[in-house]
């Protein structure tokens, strides 16, 4: 339970950062919050000869307005700020709710924005936000448009000399309600299943619809067919909408819980967290 | 070998460590601070919980390089036995504890709750909790020790 040798680097740069990692040859790995990387490099499922520790590059943790509704927010932001600061509560409280489901404080106190979406976990929720709000993510070498970004899991669209710098979230619509659910056995455990959605309502029909699902599959995905059908709808048609998405969904089967159940998780999830978006953007 | 500077309860301490020594490692074997412990050293139990600059964390999760220039307090820190901080007598009062082992844990996770969260109620003081394991199952005590400490 003790890490394998590793040379340290502790960079007070952007650049310097890029350059190591560019000079590793694939050899490096960047400590953010170490919260998921800490516990492979204990076990030894991880063993880079280098650890770039990015966590004194001060100026990619921010949360700052975009002047038009959204929000730019810096890679090393850890999930406690993005649980509690005051920008993110107002313009996105989907993602402010969704912390609390993240881990446990310690947990949230430490881990970082760029090192969730970077290690790609396909049960994690910020990949899943990331999908939801149509994120950008920033990086030295340009940026990725969230529904590319996550090719599978633990594996992500990046480089091996890339560093996520900042991410993106664009303005919702007025009138746009938010619902997030996931079921895990424990407090703070990987959900089994986790469903986000916005809603857009204008005079009692749904303007716009977004639904997105994590846990059950290789990647966290939007379910636009549902999504398009809900336009133009009303409150009664969440219910045969969620049951919809449960039957899209492919989740796999494991030591913890079952396709079919994971499955089942959707519908009723899906369910919730729609009615919850419609209530909010009344 | 690095040189590290770090500042535990208040002390100022310089040492040389391996890049892959863990903070936890580090304050037991290289400090003699054996009162942090340690449980399953992937972040889980939450037995290694310290405060890193005020806020709670796994100092299991960290390695002793990372600590260098910051502000480390361990449960060390909180009283004496003849004098326990008011945390340590609120546990001591409910009976909130059995085998002890969790307990450092909880008492630094209590701390940040206490400092950053004072009027939590019941519900968000057991979801601020959840990631401390007691395998005595001793939860209600602590509860009940904190909800005699809230604002």
């Amino acid at each position: 339970m003790k890490p394998a040798a590793f040379d340290y680097f502790r960079p007070d740069s952007v650049d310097a950062a890029v350059t190591a990692l560019a000079a590793s040859g694939g050899e490096a790995k960047l400590l953010a919050g170490g919260q998921s990387l800490v516990p492979l490099l204990n076990f030894r499922m991880a063993r880079p000869r280098l650890l770039i520790d990015i966590n004194r590059l001060a100026a990619l943790d921010f949360v700052a307005e975009d002047g038009a509704g959204g929000l730019r927010i810096g890679a090393l932001t850890r999930h406690r700020t993005l649980e509690t600061a005051e920008p993110v509560r107002r313009l996105f409280p989907v993602v402010a709710a969704a912390m609390r489901h993240v881990a446990h404080l310690a947990i949230r106190n430490r881990g970082t924005l760029g090192g969730s979406l970077a290690h790609a976990d396909p049960a994690a929720e910020l990949p899943l936000l990331a999908v939801l709000l149509d994120a950008e993510l920033h990086s030295n070498r340009g940026r990725h448009a969230a529904a590319g970004f996550f090719l599978g899991p633990l594996t992500t669209a990046l480089g091996d000399d890339e560093l996520l710098t900042e991410i993106a979230l664009p303005a919702l619509p007025p009138h746009t309600g938010w619902g997030f659910e996931e079921f895990a056995l424990r407090r703070g455990d990987f959900a089994f299943a986790a469903v986000a959605a916005l809603l857009t309502v204008a005079d009692g029909r749904i303007a716009a619809a977004r639904l997105a699902a994590g846990g059950v599959g290789e990647v966290p995905q939007r379910l636009g067919e549902i999504e398009a059908s809900l336009v133009g709808a009303g409150r009664e048609a969440l219910a045969a909408a969620a049951r919809r998405a449960a039957a899209l969904v492919e989740p796999a089967s494991d030591l913890r819980a079952s396709a079919e159940y994971r499955r089942h998780l959707v519908g009723v999830l899906a369910e919730r967290a729609l009615n919850a978006a419609w209530v909010r953007a009344q | 070998m690095i040189r590290v500077r770090t500042t535990v309860n208040g002390v100022a301490y310089e040492r040389e460590v391996e890049p892959r020594l863990l903070l936890s490692d580090f304050l037991r074997h290289t400090l003699g601070l054996t009162g942090t412990h340690v449980g399953c050293e992937h972040g889980v139990c939450g037995a290694c919980t310290v405060l890193v600059d005020g806020r709670s964390a796994r100092s299991c999760l960290m390695f002793a390089v990372q600590a260098d220039g910051l502000a480390i307090d361990t449960v060390e820190g909180l009283g004496e036995v003849e004098a326990l901080a008011p945390l340590q007598q609120a546990f001591r009062d409910h009976h909130a504890l059995q085998c002890g082992f969790c307990t450092p844990g909880m008492l630094m996770t209590a701390l940040d709750l206490l400092r950053h969260r004072p009027g939590a109620g019941d519900a968000e003081i057991r979801d601020l909790l959840s990631g401390n394991l007691c395998r005595c199952t001793g939860y209600q005590h602590i509860v009940a020790a904190l909800r005699a400490l809230r604002k």
